[in-house]
């Protein structure tokens, strides 16, 4: 009896679970931050929805089915509601300053340094008597606007390398790998430190280019896993069996099913990448004066948080409270596209 | 498990030789030294060719960079051009760093590992909202916010604690600058802890274990909290980089002479030989991080080691 | 009188009706109810068995009729939130597990009452090694040192007929075939010799060709300690080998119960005939296959009357107003049939039909 199971263990069936283990290494599966972690989750569901049981192989059915249920789920979910409104509140400040203040954040008196708080100036004056309220107001321009094109930089470097490495396979997914090995070797904080300091020029789009250079990594690879998860599945290998080219398979099929998780990371990476920014700026090699900066605030208030704890408090309150509400918008959406939670 | 160590060894060499030389590359490329070595005054012509020869600057790049990677097999870092070797800035400045990154970690493993076993056991609960509450709100609050904010409020206001360390490393001073360089990690591994329980308490095997009769103090720790540590672990181990990212700002806010405190010194003065030096042990650091990591990996994970 | 009559759809006595040796375990009038978002699902509704030793009870059941959440149950390893025992006895050895403490219950669990699991892949700890997870049940229970475990579990796995135990007790799950990963798992039920195990679904998992030996390894080493046996299964095929009674579940209830070979020649509820009747047999070779029609019953929305009317080809106006309680059944001439009861109102007709 023990001799007939010996043909079981050379079964291939009864290794199939290790095969796929082998390929696992932790630095490759590593979760890097909140975002890739939810992503990950979101992949991990998808990959287990594809088991039997799951109706209709129709993939534009599927799709359609998958983000009407998430746009449903979330016109329902107030942590959507609230903060999808903080950002749209946001972009509106970015783009329309003047909206909210009629007070010039460059026009300063010295003679008003570190005043607290005066009628028509609810949030005081800083170190050079700059107005606190209007600095604040105005500072959301340059966050949202890194945080934004930093992003959509990254997201569309990283998707397009990762999904074109996951697609294709071989020496390119090889090449595109290590390199992303190579940017993922330095810890962002201290790649910005050493590259920024030694480029002459401080403008916003510097900032921009760093982050999509040290950012799209962490993309590619969630773009280039999900492609693959996509393209083992069975709709994918039925639409190649029907004719359909490579091109249009990879468009119409499996970029928007590998979609979702790009998305749930990106917005989350949008968040944390605002307040990178400000820690450069902060460590004084981000933007600089007179770009009006949280970061560049936070930091020339520092030195005098214990006297005119204001000036730190405002911009400080504005950076979190942005931060925050992109990281929020992508927790709901990644609740909203999980299929497992639903 | 050997075949996997020296496969994780090779993959490591060529991402090594990419990141040292990419920071090399942005150092050397972007920035001339010698005239900021000089800073507003002219270099006088004969003094600059003897630096330039001096310092290699006058090779391509890559035999720059084949030359420096060659000294630093042999642990030679250069000197700064004030004379000072990095390597006696180095010793001097680790030592430091890693005090207070050990305090960070140790912070960031048990209380982030504690707080995510509390919540992912008692999912939907309101010891559970409310983790998830506070790890958002650390994430989302910037590091050198939430240290200027404790500083004043524990170190000035209360006086619980030193505000500022300054050299003496003791472990009341550290413990301040400790949390706040670890709150985000923290925050991270508490998500990352409560999801992984969260996911295997309703696994089949802890089902078993329940069934065999086990205690449940000994259901939680050898099987749920074993088996959920692997992921952790991974992200433990990566996340040492941004603690060390993260020590440059905590540093600057308490006055710790660490590593952050000379690579900005560095940085300031255009020392290219220090901010290599430093990056590059740094950079060390979090990949062999990384590699510990992965072997760890395979010590917890057996379906791993076998492969 | 005919309300709480419907309520307790069991009756013991018509279940049981031999030996008049207390029984292992009993369980009366069982309740299981799951509060999901969407609603109460009522799992168990009024199951009543009983098992003695050295005795295999077969709980026959589609996926979703309640035999493994009364499984679960009996066990103590209900997911609670949300499943919840809402009613009834559990009797082993004639005390109730229900009115236990916990810690008291831990500990029958494992060394007293013990479970095989349907999937051992999963239900083993990926983690572990088969000798440290083996062990474990000799250092908790029984307090034994490290080496001694170590003995204990290669003396199991011998037991059990894994080759080269002693090389191989180090071994993770993973790496052992179906076949052994299952011996495993019945390994670690055995571990402590209890009077009674459940297994879930044991072979279901296995290739065809290792069910049946699993299957023999089970039996024999049932009969060898003595113990009583739950089989859970959905594949009557299994059954009829092993088991010495059979009770049938739909929606929550016992619908039959029988001596095993009663049930194949005579079955006495429109369940039961339809089950066997989708049996595909080489004398009917050509003929089309007979299916049950229609779904398993919704949990969260079981009919009314008899849970199975919508789909039974007999069914009556008092099969959609009335829960049928469990009836003895019995010969023609009227005498009992030992241990035979079916919740048809249509019993004799089904039986003779």
């Amino acid at each position: 009896m023990p001799d007939q199971e010996k043909y079981h263990e050379a079964d291939p069936l009864a290794e199939a679970g290790t095969e796929e283990l082998e390929l696992q290494s932790a630095v490759e599966n590593r979760t890097f931050d909140l975002g890739t972690m939810e992503a990950q989750s979101v992949l991990k569901n998808e990959r287990q929805q594809d088991g039997p049981g799951t109706p209709g192989a129709d993939d534009r059915m599927a799709a359609r089915s998958l983000w009407q249920d998430a746009w449903y789920d979330l016109r329902r979910n107030p942590v959507f509601i609230v903060s999808g409104l903080l950002i749209l509140f946001l972009i509106v400040t970015a783009l329309w300053p003047g909206l909210l203040t009629s007070t010039d954040p460059l026009r300063c008196d010295l003679s008003r340094s570190q005043q607290s708080a005066t009628a028509g100036h609810p949030f005081g004056f800083d170190n050079q008597g700059c107005d606190v309220y209007a600095r604040t107001v105005y500072g959301a321009r340059a966050s949202i606007t890194v945080g934004v094109c930093a992003t959509a930089g990254a997201a569309l470097v990283g998707t397009l390398l990762g999904g074109v490495a996951g697609y294709a396979g071989g020496w390119f997914d090889s090449v595109v790998s290590r390199l992303a090995d190579v940017f993922f070797g330095i810890p962002i904080l201290l790649g910005g430190l050493v590259f920024l300091s030694v480029v002459p020029s401080q403008s916003i789009w510097i900032v921009v280019a760093f982050i999509v250079v040290l950012g799209w990594p962490q993309i590619a690879r969630i773009s280039r896993g999900s492609v693959i998860t996509v393209k083992q599945q069975d709709y994918v290998t039925a639409a190649r069996a029907l004719g359909a080219g490579g091109v249009r398979t990879l468009l119409r099929h499996i970029l928007p099913n590998a979609v979702a998780p790009i998305i749930v990371v990106a917005t989350i990476a949008l968040g944390t990448y605002i307040a990178l920014e400000a820690t450069l700026s902060f460590l004084g090699v981000g933007l600089k004066p007179p770009t009006v900066s949280w970061g560049i605030d936070i930091s020339s208030a520092s030195d005098s948080f214990r006297n005119a704890p204001h000036m730190l408090l405002y911009p400080a309150g504005a950076l979190s409270i942005t931060v925050l509400a992109f990281i929020m918008l992508g927790d709901a959406v990644r609740d909203a596209l999980d299929p497992k939670l639903r | 498990m050997g075949r996997y160590v020296v496969r994780r060894l090779l993959q490591m060499v060529p991402v090594f030789i990419g990141t040292t030389f990419l920071i090399f590359v942005m150092v050397h490329a972007l920035g001339d030294p010698v005239n900021a070595l000089f800073g507003d005054r002219a270099p006088d012509p004969a003094v600059a060719a003897q630096i330039r020869a001096q310092y290699n600057l006058d090779d391509p790049l890559w035999l720059q960079y084949v030359k420096y990677m060659g000294r630093l097999f042999r642990w030679d870092f250069g000197t700064t051009f004030s004379g000072q070797s990095v390597t006696s800035l180095l010793a001097t400045a680790f030592p430091t760093t890693l005090r207070l990154t050990a305090v960070a970690f140790v912070i960031e493993v048990v209380l982030g590992i504690a707080l995510g076993l509390l919540s992912g056991l008692r999912r939907g609960a309101l010891a559970d909202s409310g983790v998830l509450v506070l790890t958002l709100v650390v994430i989302s609050v910037p590091t050198f916010v939430t240290g200027y904010v404790l500083q004043y409020l524990v170190g000035v206001k209360w006086g619980v604690v030193p505000a500022t360390v300054g050299d003496q490393l003791t472990l009341d001073r550290l413990i301040l600058p400790g949390i706040v360089l670890a709150s985000v990690s923290l925050a991270y591994v508490a998500r990352l802890t409560r999801t992984t329980v969260a996911e295997n308490a309703r696994a089949d095997y802890v089902r078993t274990a329940v069934a065999k009769g086990l205690p449940r103090g000994r259901v939680v720790v050898n099987h749920l909290l074993r088996n959920s540590l692997i992921p952790v672990v991974t992200f433990l181990g990566t996340d040492l980089g941004a603690l060390m990212g993260g020590a440059l700002v905590t540093e600057r806010i308490f006055n710790i002479h660490g590593v952050g405190y000379y690579l900005y010194q560095g940085i300031v003065r255009q020392s290219t030989s220090t901010v290599v030096g430093f990056v590059t042990i740094l950079v060390i650091i979090y990949l062999a991080a990384n590699l510990l990591v992965d072997l760890l990996y395979a010590v917890l994970d057996p379906r791993i080691r076998y492969a | 009188m005919a309300t709480s009559v419907s309520s307790r759809q069991t009756d013991p006595r018509a279940a049981e009706s031999g030996p008049v040796d207390a029984p292992l375990l009993r369980v009366r009038d069982l309740h299981v109810e799951f509060r999901t978002r969407d609603g109460v699902a009522r799992a168990v509704n009024g199951v009543g068995f009983s098992v003695r030793a050295g005795e295999t009870l077969a709980v026959l059941g589609e996926s979703g009729s309640g035999k493994s959440v009364t499984a679960q149950a009996v066990m103590g390893i209900l997911d609670s939130p949300p499943g919840f025992v809402t009613g009834g006895e559990i009797l082993f050895k004639g005390r109730d597990l229900l009115k236990m403490g916990s810690d008291e219950r831990r500990k029958i669990r494992g060394s007293q009452l013990a479970m095989i699991f349907q999937d051992a892949l999963s239900a083993l700890n990926p983690v572990h090694s088969v000798g440290w997870q083996l062990g474990e049940m000799f250092r908790v229970h029984r307090g034994a040192s490290r080496k001694e475990a170590r003995a204990r579990a290669v003396e199991l796995m011998e037991r059990v007929r894994i080759p080269a135990a002693k090389e191989r007790v180090n071994d993770y799950p993973h790496q052992f075939s179906g076949g052994m990963r299952q011996r495993i798992m019945i390994a670690m039920a055995l571990a402590l010799e209890p009077d009674l195990i459940i297994a879930d679904e044991p072979t279901t998992a296995l290739d065809v060709t290792v069910q049946a030996q699993v299957m023999e390894l089970l039996a024999e080493l049932q009969a060898e300690y003595r113990m009583g046996l739950i089989l859970i299964t959905h594949d009557l095929g299994v059954v009829a080998d092993v088991a010495d009674k059979i009770a049938v579940m739909y929606a929550g209830r016992i619908v039959e119960t029988a001596p095993v070979h009663e049930l194949y020649a005579r079955p006495a509820h429109p369940y039961t005939r339809g089950l066997l009747d989708s049996i595909p047999r080489l004398d009917q070779k050509g003929q089309e296959l007979y299916a049950i029609k229609g779904l398993p019953p919704n949990l969260l929305r079981i009919p009314a009357g008899c849970a199975f009317n919508p789909r039974c080809p007999m069914a009556q106006q008092i099969c959609r107003q009335e829960v049928p309680r469990l009836f003895s059944v019995t010969e023609e001439d009227g005498s009992a049939v030992a241990g035979r009861g079916s919740a048809c109102f249509f019993w004799r007709e089904t039986l003779r039909g």
